[in-house]
This record gives C-alpha cells, sequence and structure tokens, in this order.
C-alpha cells in the first residue's frame, strides 16, 4: 500500500517526493539514534566486557576467552541453558494449543462471549510476579492444592512439583501458560475472524467437518498470526526472570535456574559483570543466528515483492 | 560573587517547601520478619525523634536482593540514604570506587576505634584511613534453636554435636515430629552448611579453608565428613521445605511441628516475639560442635556519597545515632543480637544471649565468618555447590569435593 503511494507521488510530482524523502529522513533521525545508541553501542559494549576482567564495576583489563571457558564449565549455566530449552519449547508449544482452542471455542458464537473473553485473557494483565507467587501458594505441598485434596479424602493425591528438583520447571511452566495463553487467544480470534465467511462456506458446501477445516484450511491461512504469537512467546522464553524470582527462586537447587537470571545475579549479586556479559552475549547468539534470519525471511523479505 | 549568593539564596528558599523531602534519608535493608521489624522501627523511631528529618523505609524481602537493589541503585545514580550491608566485603568495591561517605569525622569524634569491639568488626569498614560503614549489631550464625517440648515429648536429649544429632533424629522422626526446620533458600542451605563445618572440623580449620584457601584442607578427608554430615541431614527436613523463608521455619519450632532448627541467634527475636522463655520453652545450643564456636559477623550500614549537604548531614547524623549506646541496647534488644560496643546495658540479656555473651568473652571460640576473606563470586559459586549437592542426593561426595577444591584453587 505504502510503496504504490509512493509510486504514484513520484511519477506525478517528482520534486515534491524528495522533499518528503528529507523530511522523512529528519523525522527518522531520533529513531537512528536509538537503534544505534541502544542496540549497537550498548550491546559492543556488553560484549566487549564479556572480554574483561570486570568485577563489580566495568573496566578494561583483557581476559580474552577466560570468562567465556568459565562459563561453559559452570554447572549453573549449563543448567540454564537445559532449563530455557525444555521450558521454551514446551511454553510456546502448549500456549499455541491451549490458545488456539480457547479461540476456536469463543468462535463458536457462545453466549457470554466477551465475559469469556475478559477471563481468558485477565492472567495476561497479571504481572509475572503475581502469577508466580499465587501459584507458588498452590503449589504449596502442606497449604495448597495438594493439602486441600488430600483433606478432601484422596490420601495418595500429590501435586506439589516445586519441591522436587525434577518437577520444579513444569511448575513453572503450568503458571506461565496459565498467564500467556490468554494472549495467544486474542490473537488467534482476530486471526479466526479475519477468514472469509465465503471459505467456510464453501468447506460446508463440499461437506468437509468443521475439524478438519480449521485445521487444514484456517489453521495453514493464519500463519502470520501463528508468527507473530511464536515472536512474542519466544520474547517471553528468552527474557524469564520475574516468574522464577517470584516462584522458585531459581530453586529447588538450580532446578530453575534460567540465563536471563544467571545475567542479572552475576551482574549484580554476585559482582563479576564480566561473566555476566558473557553470559549475556550468548543469550543474544542465538537470537542473532536464528531468530534474526528468520525474521528477516517472514517480515522483511515479503514487502519487498 | 555577589549575585551568586543571591542566585543560591533564592534557590535555597524556593526549596524551602521541600527542604524535609530533601533529608529523607531512604534506608534499604532486609529486615522483614515479625522480630527484625521491631528492631527496625526502634531506628526509624529513633531517627525521627532527632530533628526534622525523616526515616524513610525501603524493606527488601532477601538479603541478596536487597544487596542487588542497592548496588542498582548506586551505579545508577540514584543512590539510597542508607543501606544494609553484611560486615563482609561485600560492598569492597564500593568504596575503592569512592562511591560511600567518609564517616572519619563522625566516627573520630565520638571515638569509634575505642569502643567498637571486638575490632574485626571494623575493619571491613575502614580503608585507607577512612570509615565507611557504621558496624551495628554482632551475630553469630551457629546455632541450634530447639523445641524444648518436643524433645521431653520424644525422650530424648537434646544434640550437642552433629553425631548426637544424627542419632536422636530417626527417633524424632518415628515420634511424628520434623526432626530439622529448613527454608530451602540457597543462603539457608550454604548456612546450615557452614554451621555443619564448623561443627564438625575445628576453628584452625576454618581459617585454613576460608583465610588462606588452602586447597589441601578443601580437598582433605575432614572435608569429606563434612559434606558425608550435611548430606545426611537431608533425610530429616520435610517436604515442603524448599522456598521457605527463615522465619516460616523458626515458627515451625515454635509452634512444636519441628523440633529443631540451625539458625543465627537473630531467630531468637522470633521466638521472643513469640512471648516464648529462652531455656524454658526453647533451648539454644550453640555449634553444634564439641567445642563451639561463633562467627562474628553482623550487619552494616553505608552511605552513599551525595551533592545533598543537607542529606549528608542527617546521614552522619544517623550514623551517630546508630552507635549510641541507648540505641545500641534498645536495636539489638529486639534484634536479638549482641551490641558493637562493650559499655552497654545488658541486664535484659536472656539466657541464650548469655550464652553468647560467655563465647565472645573467650578468644579461642571466635572467629570470623566465611564472608570476611572471600568475595562475593566465589561465595555464589559456594552456594550454588551446596545448594545442588543439598537438593540433588544422586550428587555424589567425591564429585562435590572435586567442584569444591576447584572453587577454593580460583578463590581471590
Amino acid at each position: 500500500m505504502e510503496e504504490t503511494m509512493a509510486t504514484s507521488v513520484k511519477a506525478s510530482k517528482p520534486r515534491r517526493a524528495k522533499r518528503i524523502q528529507i523530511s522523512s529522513l529528519i523525522a527518522s533521525v531520533p529513531m537512528a539514534v536509538v537503534a544505534i545508541g541502544v542496540f549497537v553501542v550498548c550491546v559492543g559494549y556488553s560484549v566487549m566486557l564479556s572480554f574483561t576482567k570486570s568485577r563489580l564495576f566495568p573496566n578494561f583489563k583483557w581476559v580474552g576467552f577466560d570468562q567465556y571457558e568459565r562459563l561453559w564449565g559452570t554447572s549453573r549455566w549449563l543448567v540454564s541453558v537445559e532449563n530455557v530449552f525444555l521450558y521454551g519449547v514446551l511454553f510456546i508449544a502448549l500456549c499455541l494449543v491451549s490458545g488456539f482452542f480457547m479461540a476456536v471455542f469463543l468462535d463458536q458464537k457462545v453466549r457470554f462471549e466477551s465475559g469469556f473473553r475478559t477471563l481468558f485473557l485477565y492472567p495476561y494483565a497479571m504481572s509475572l510476579v503475581v502469577t508466580g507467587l499465587v501459584w507458588q501458594w498452590m503449589m504449596e505441598p502442606s497449604l495448597g492444592i495438594q493439602n486441600v485434596v488430600q483433606r478432601m479424602g484422596w490420601e495418595s493425591f500429590e501435586f506439589a512439583p516445586l519441591v522436587s528438583s525434577e518437577y520444579a520447571i513444569y511448575g513453572v511452566l503450568i503458571a506461565a501458560v496459565w498467564q500467556s495463553s490468554g494472549l495467544v487467544m486474542a490473537l488467534m480470534l482476530a486471526g479466526l475472524r479475519g477468514i472469509d465467511g465465503e471459505i467456510w462456506k464453501a468447506a460446508r458446501v463440499d461437506g468437509i467437518p468443521t475439524w478438519k477445516t480449521y485445521l487444514f484450511i484456517v489453521l495453514p491461512m493464519m500463519r502470520p498470526v501463528m508468527i507473530t504469537s511464536v515472536v512474542l512467546l519466544a520474547v517471553g522464553v528468552v527474557r524469564v526472570y520475574d516468574l522464577i524470582v517470584a516462584q522458585t527462586g531459581g530453586g529447588p537447587g538450580m532446578a530453575t535456574e534460567m540465563p536471563a537470571k544467571f545475567v542479572i545475579d552475576y551482574i549484580t549479586v554476585r559482582s563479576n559483570v564480566g561473566l555476566g556479559m558473557a553470559a549475556a552475549t550468548m543469550m543474544l547468539l542465538p537470537v542473532l543466528l536464528v531468530i534474526g534470519p528468520w525474521i528477516y525471511r517472514e517480515y522483511v523479505r515479503p514487502t519487498k515483492h | 560573587m555577589m549575585g551568586k549568593k543571591l542566585f543560591a539564596a533564592t534557590i535555597g528558599a524556593g526549596f524551602m517547601s521541600v527542604s524535609v523531602q530533601a533529608a529523607d534519608v531512604e534506608v534499604i535493608h532486609w529486615w522483614t520478619s515479625g522480630g527484625e521489624q521491631k528492631a527496625v522501627t526502634v531506628l526509624a523511631e529513633e531517627f525521627d525523634k532527632l530533628g526534622k528529618d525523616k526515616w524513610a523505609d525501603t524493606a527488601v524481602a532477601l538479603g541478596e536482593n536487597a544487596r542487588a537493589l542497592t548496588m542498582q541503585r548506586i551505579l545508577g545514580g540514584d543512590a539510597p540514604g542508607a543501606a544494609q550491608f553484611n560486615t563482609s566485603r561485600q560492598f569492597e568495591e564500593l568504596i575503592e570506587e569512592g562511591l560511600l561517605l567518609d564517616l572519619s569525622p563522625v566516627a573520630e569524634k565520638e571515638g569509634w576505634k575505642s569502643f567498637i569491639r571486638p575490632s574485626s568488626i571494623l575493619n571491613p569498614c575502614m580503608k585507607d584511613g577512612g570509615i565507611y560503614c557504621v558496624p551495628i549489631n554482632i551475630h553469630s550464625n551457629q546455632w541450634l534453636w530447639t523445641n524444648k517440648k518436643v524433645f521431653a515429648d520424644v525422650g530424648v536429649k537434646e544434640p550437642h554435636t552433629w553425631k548426637e544429632f544424627l542419632a536422636v533424629a530417626p527417633k524424632i522422626r518415628e515420634a511424628g515430629y520434623i526432626p530439622l526446620a529448613l527454608g530451602g533458600q540457597g543462603w539457608q542451605e550454604r548456612h546450615l552448611f557452614d554451621v555443619v563445618l564448623i561443627g564438625v572440623t575445628d576453628k584452625e580449620f576454618w581459617k585454613r579453608l576460608w583465610k588462606d584457601k588452602s586447597v589441601d584442607a578443601a580437598g582433605s578427608e575432614q572435608m569429606r565428613t563434612v559434606f558425608e554430615t550435611f548430606g545426611a541431614l537431608r533425610n530429616f527436613i520435610d517436604e515442603g521445605s524448599p522456598g521457605r523463608n527463615w522465619n516460616d521455619a523458626t515458627n515451625m519450632v515454635i509452634t512444636g511441628k519441628a523440633a529443631a532448627q540451625v539458625m543465627g541467634d537473630w531467630a531468637r527475636g522470633e521466638f521472643a516475639a513469640a512471648g516464648e522463655v529462652a531455656e524454658v520453652d526453647y533451648g539454644c545450643i550453640p555449634g553444634p560442635a564439641k567445642r563451639p564456636s561463633l562467627t562474628l559477623g553482623g550487619d552494616a550500614f553505608i552511605f552513599p556519597k551525595t551533592s545533598d549537604k543537607a542529606l549528608e548531614a542527617a546521614q552522619m547524623k544517623m550514623a551517630s545515632m546508630m552507635l549510641s549506646p541507648y540505641i545500641q541496647a534498645k536495636f539489638n534488644n529486639a534484634k536479638g543480637s549482641l551490641p558493637v560496643r562493650g559499655d552497654v546495658d545488658l541486664d535484659v540479656a536472656d539466657a541464650c544471649m548469655k550464652k553468647g555473651l560467655a563465647l565472645l568473652d573467650d578468644p579461642e571460640a571466635t572467629m570470623a565468618p566465611a564472608n570476611a576473606y572471600i568475595t562475593e563470586d566465589t561465595n555464589g559459586q559456594i552456594q550454588d555447590l551446596v545448594s545442588t549437592f543439598w537438593n540433588e542426593p544422586s550428587m555424589s561426595v567425591d564429585s562435590a569435593l572435586k567442584i569444591f577444591k576447584g572453587i577454593i584453587e580460583d578463590a581471590e
């Protein structure tokens, strides 16, 4: 749309087009300053610090790759990386599935739709700290859900994932999915509503069952919505910090440690900015190598056609 | 010149209305439990009584969170008026970078060096002739708090060594009590580890390990016993332990759910706040060890440098107040800690406090805490190791020892 407008303007009034370019250039200066200042310079500075022996304060005593060597020899970091992968894959998958189902449910023209919508989206309005705390209480063995069910008579019932090193990460996952699937629901619902009614009619004429229509016709058409959802959720995965702090504090042991928490802990309490920055750089790498090209392919390139 | 003065006067007059605001001293601390709250209220109320300056309270749960916040605020140019730290190397770099207010003028006038005891408690505050923090209390970490009723009910004696504890714990468990109340947070697990460490070794070993960073000590048989004893304690906690706060664990002892808790002497504040009587309702055992030793750490306040003269004056006033004999007695009574000056009236001391004081008088029974010698970085590595070892019974003592040795080897 923009392109066609720009070309038409160019064709009819070439002189004015040039002025538009200059003014748009001026208009984009603040953005460029922010982009270069914040992203390029700050990121570059952080990467640089990862090669130094900075403790609480940044300094420039170069140590080469020492911090990286220590980082990849630190079991807490290795556990964090493992956790974020497990958490990330499950979180994105579960949010997409549950969000999609909620959207489909609301798309059935149910009564009190706006009521349900609010209900589903409500958790997303809650801060992650509150979410973490509430779920921590519910998963507490001697006070929470487990205790309530056991007292109702089901003695062998067990639901206290947060107290076991093995299952704690799933406890965090439950809270995270509960919090975020409403967002996916909202996006998906918008996507579903954007599907042309004619397609539904055609499918119905051809006698295709509803679930097949959703799965094989509607879902593929919602690709852009899916991509937006995945990107938003992925951002949430990389920066997962407050939920962990509120719900488990990284424990028991190191069972729910995450890279973002590692970085923050090392540059604050543990007074080792060098190592923290090395970890931060490692967090940046997958974003640059995987997500960058992917976003480029999905978003940037198609507009050139 | 005249113009400048006039300008300053106008600005001053303009700010008159907010000058009360300017002398608000924001204090960041991590005193959030019931007993601690009572203690910090003493400080706040007494400070407000001194004049127009106001104590602005910022309480943050968990020491590591509070310290992180303080560091970030100072680095970000939004320093609080005062902040709590432990008497340790935690704020060493802040001093080196010249970010803290030098309290020497007040310290020299009042003669801090002459009355603060033991002198080791003031050492972390001093650097190149300046004094950069106010030690406010002395805490010792190595205490086993017991519920007398539970022990009487089970019919076993209170343990005085870790061996004895491991011997009676199964009986306590059989009787339906939780033998050891523990909050499963990193620092508490580390705290228990340190208490076990000094309990099964001795003061000499402690010094060799933390002060000299002796790799031999770190890999020795004694260290193996420490890990084994520590690991054996895993069988005697309850499943709700992970993430629990220390004062909730203390409450389990107070209410008779659990038989004992290992915690510093600050736990006494909780017992007192619950109306319990020392050595009647609850017992306190220093150590547990054959020959109990106590670490002398504590809390200290730092005062970030400021360009605001009114605030600086208020900071100096607060520093001086914290060490006054009256406040020392009143605050430490509420807190359950020992005053940093010897000339304080202590007839209110209860049985447990007297036990601590008796040990304090014996120089052979006291030592500096581990974090007086090692950096926060090393401290954190050890905490990670201890916490992993505690929560993953599958981790062998051998591999824990190997990692521990590696950490001590790299320690600065």
